[in-house]
């Protein structure tokens, strides 16, 4: 039989979130906290710079890595930002999206049969992309006791010392959750004991509030063994451009070039033109956002706690994660919206110890997060 | 950690927010925020409260006609500038006055419910100021942006998909 998904495409269901984006697409009216990418536009600057670099027909495929112009500042960026250091020639790839450097680093520097961590709930293409490159998961569920924080504890429990890598991403998608340098040494010392590799998602660094972003491979003995991987799309607000990076050592990123260069050739040019000058001008910019997602995040969880539903302070991305006032979480998103036109997303679609707890996403302008907390007050009252 | 100045950021973004909306963004309590406003009006750091307008946007009646005017004034030992602003600030027509460096020096806004109404005052009561050497006035014909605002704003358009990962 021709044209039959192969085995491996097949064991990996749809999207839990699939179902919660049928039910909403059908509903006029809804105030959606279901949305995992900012309300904001791209920086005008940067769309103008795209929009230039169009007129001026740079229309051609870039450097396999990305524009050397681009991975300069990238690199100057990661520096001054957060105490990164990486050569733009042969430490760093430019991707469409960090998606895409993570399922390069997945093939790239995994054999199949190996294992790799993922540290859960998390975002919902670890576990398939692992799957594709042939890659057996070991579930690392985090706990809404420590905050859904990584800590030696849950990784000794989960069988990960016997892990050939962990993944994970804080601040994190769905949960908010975010590690201090303290917590992270914690997690690094295992990942040196039991010799992992790590793969850092660490797309929502800018978006961190309470405290300093660490980035783990900052942390002694780190640096070898760690690939982190950033982008445009949250921070910048630049989803639709499509546009990430990795950055790791030399030979790694070389491997991951070497899929890169057949599969990809380069990252959109397009979208290149627009992140140098997003780095160029755009840096204030990323911080009023940031701002403003912390006043959301402020609200939020202040509303929470006035209506009696328990969530832990998250401090990082543009997400809270309540616990659920129901005992299944789905059918209290799905009521949620049926009779409260509000979207939310069950924990559960973001992988193991996500149940019993609802995703909810503040980029959402205050006067519509403001009707939308109403409604789920009173909707539980 | 929030600071009194975050409670001026919010109130210039949307004067509309109430003191429990701001006693929810920030870290301070309701009655916290009440204090900090009431300072920052007491200071004249905060002077007013109002609305960004439109008004091409109203159907009828509601159209308002505003010019900028540039005037060049001649000083004295007697009269400075703040003298020669605060006779031309009294004027309820007038909505914004401000010195300005350049080829002129007062940048002035006068708003009135027709042409002939905001010319008649420019003439009448502007130009006869004896400090007054040459008034320029610019009608506007269309509003883009005002305070911050973009009119016709097409990034407020979601695009976004309802529920994503």
């Amino acid at each position: 039989m021709t044209l039959e998904p192969a085995d491996r495409v097949d064991s990996v269901p749809p999207s839990g979130i699939r179902r919660f984006f049928e039910l909403a697409e059908e509903m006029d009216d809804i105030i959606s906290l279901g949305v995992g990418e900012p309300d904001f536009s791209a920086p005008w600057a940067a769309r103008e710079a795209a929009i230039t670099s169009l007129e001026r027909g740079q229309t051609s495929y870039t450097a396999n890595r990305g524009k050397r112009e681009l991975r300069t500042r990238i690199s100057r960026f990661e520096a001054d930002a957060h105490g990164l250091s990486y050569d733009p020639d042969d430490e760093m790839l430019v991707t469409a999206g960090a998606s895409e450097g993570l399922d390069l680093a997945f093939r790239a520097l995994l054999n199949p049969g190996d294992k790799l961590a993922v540290a859960q709930p998390c975002y919902v293409s670890y576990v398939p992309g692992a799957t594709f490159a042939g890659v057996d998961v070991v579930d690392v569920t985090t706990r809404a006791e420590d905050e859904f924080k990584l800590t030696r504890e849950v990784l000794e429990a989960s069988g990960a010392a016997a892990a050939d890598a962990l993944v994970y991403c804080y601040p994190n998608n769905p949960t908010g959750a975010t590690m201090t340098g303290d917590e992270l040494r914690e997690v690094a010392a295992f990942c040196r004991e039991h010799d992992l590799s790590v793969f850092a998602d660490e797309i929502y660094a800018d978006l961190t509030y309470e405290h300093d972003h660490t980035s783990i491979a900052t942390l002694p003995g780190m640096r070898e063994r760690t690939v982190v991987f950033n982008g445009f799309s949250k921070a910048f607000a630049m989803t639709g451009f499509r546009l990430g990076y990795a950055m790791g050592p030399a030979d790694a990123i070389t491997a991951m070039n070497r899929v890169h260069q057949y599969t990809m050739l380069s990252a959109p040019t397009t979208a290149q033109h627009a992140a140098i000058e997003a780095l160029d001008s755009c840096l204030d910019e990323v911080d009023e956002m940031s701002a403003q997602y912390d006043r959301r995040r402020n609200y939020v969880l202040s509303r929470f706690e006035e209506m009696g539903l328990a969530c832990f302070p998250a401090a990082g991305a543009f997400y809270a994660f309540p616990e659920c006032p129901w005992d299944d979480a789905e059918e209290f998103a799905e009521a949620l919206l049926q009779e409260k036109r509000v979207a939310v997303v069950p924990g559960s679609a973001f992988g193991e110890g996500g149940d019993g707890h609802l995703r909810i996403s503040y980029a959402t302008g205050l006067d519509e997060l403001k009707t939308a907390m109403n409604r789920i007050e009173s909707f539980i009252s | 950690m929030s600071s009194p100045r975050e409670i001026l950021d919010l109130l210039g973004e949307n004067a509309r927010y109430t003191t429990e909306d701001l006693a929810h963004m920030t870290e301070f309590t309701e009655s916290e925020v009440e204090a900090i406003v009431t300072e920052f009006e007491e200071a004249g750091a905060i002077t007013g409260y109002q609305a960004v307008i439109n008004w091409d946007r109203l159907e009828t009646n509601g159209e308002r006609v505003r010019a900028t005017v540039e005037l060049n004034v001649a000083l004295d030992r007697e009269t400075n500038y703040g003298d020669i602003a605060e006779r031309i600030a009294k004027f309820p027509e007038v909505t914004s006055l401000r010195l300005v460096s350049g080829d002129y020096d007062f940048d002035l806004t006068v708003e009135g419910d027709s042409m002939r109404e905001v010319s008649h005052f420019i003439s009448e009561k502007i130009a006869p100021i004896p400090e007054i050497t040459q008034t320029v006035t610019h009608y506007i014909m269309e509003s883009y942006k005002e305070q911050g605002i973009e009119f016709d704003d097409q990034d407020d358009d979601d695009d976004r998909l309802s529920v994503s990962p």
